[in-house]
């Protein structure tokens, strides 16, 4: 299964709601394009939904670590939201979890975005 | 007490597709030798993160080179064996991806997570070429010891 995303606008958040898997290949490229195209139109709040996201391997790592860097260059924001455990506990092992804002409540989330 | 051992061998393209065939091959062995989900996962990740290795980084997606790749099992164990045909890989040359200045790499976490997740991990330079084998043991319940 390769990864699908959405976006929605909730008060001027730009959340992704992103399914499947970010692996070397199709999956890193999805994520690449969507974060490209989401900046691309000005748009630099982004909470990215992972609840659904099965599987991220070591690229897929390197892939949300650029969108958090590409994201943080434009003076945006980057935080993920809803974690699976495999997913938290990579990025436990990673030290990357102290790097990105975690949330697990989206209205939470988009509330603690610099207005 | 005597170990009866299953193995076999594929020699593959160096394609993602073969990473794909890699990873799920591994997954059915695993679940055939009885590892629990999260034995699984640790075991298909850290499969499919050597095979990336050997595609990618060793033979560099070159269609004139292959992967090798090796499934042993025998009770309780599962070993994999990747070797490819690229230049080699030293150990020494792979940056710590914890260390404060390297956290916020794109790349240069595989063998860091392959070492995290698997009992035992071995690495041989072939001068050109490299094999590595993952080896992970069936954890005996209510514990997650490792056995070197």
């Amino acid at each position: 299964m390769s990864l699908k995303s959405s976006t929605r606008q909730v008060d001027g958040i730009t959340v992704l709601d992103l399914s499947g898997r970010i692996t070397l290949g199709e999956g890193s490229v999805v994520l690449r394009d969507v974060i490209r195209e989401v900046l691309g139109k000005g748009e630099k709040k982004i909470l990215l939904n992972l609840g659904d996201v099965t599987y991220i391997d070591s690229s897929g790592i390197g892939e949300l670590v650029s969108a958090f860097t590409a994201v943080r260059k434009e003076g945006g924001e980057l935080k993920l939201l809803n974690l699976t455990k495999k997913v938290h506990d990579l990025l436990q092992i990673t030290k990357l979890y102290t790097v990105f804002d975690v949330k697990d409540d989206e209205t939470a989330a988009i509330s603690s975005f610099t207005k | 007490m005597v170990m009866m051992a299953n193995r076999v061998a594929y020699t593959l393209d160096s394609t993602l597709d073969s990473v794909n065939k890699v990873e799920q091959t591994a997954e059915q062995l695993a679940v055939k030798v009885g590892f629990a989900e999260d034995d699984l996962h640790k075991i298909t990740m850290s499969v499919r993160e050597a095979a990336v290795n050997a595609v990618l980084h060793g033979n560099a997606y070159d269609p004139s080179k292959k992967i090798l790749v090796a499934y042993e099992t025998s009770p309780n164990t599962l070993a994999i064996t990747i070797t490819d045909e690229g230049k080699g890989l030293s150990e020494d040359e792979v940056p710590d991806p914890l260390a404060e200045e390297n956290l916020l790499k794109t790349s240069g976490r595989g063998i860091f997570l392959i070492r995290s997740f698997m009992d035992e991990v071995h690495i041989r330079d072939l001068h050109p070429g490299t094999e590595i084998t993952l080896v992970k043991h069936v954890s005996a319940p209510e514990t997650d010891a490792k056995e070197q």
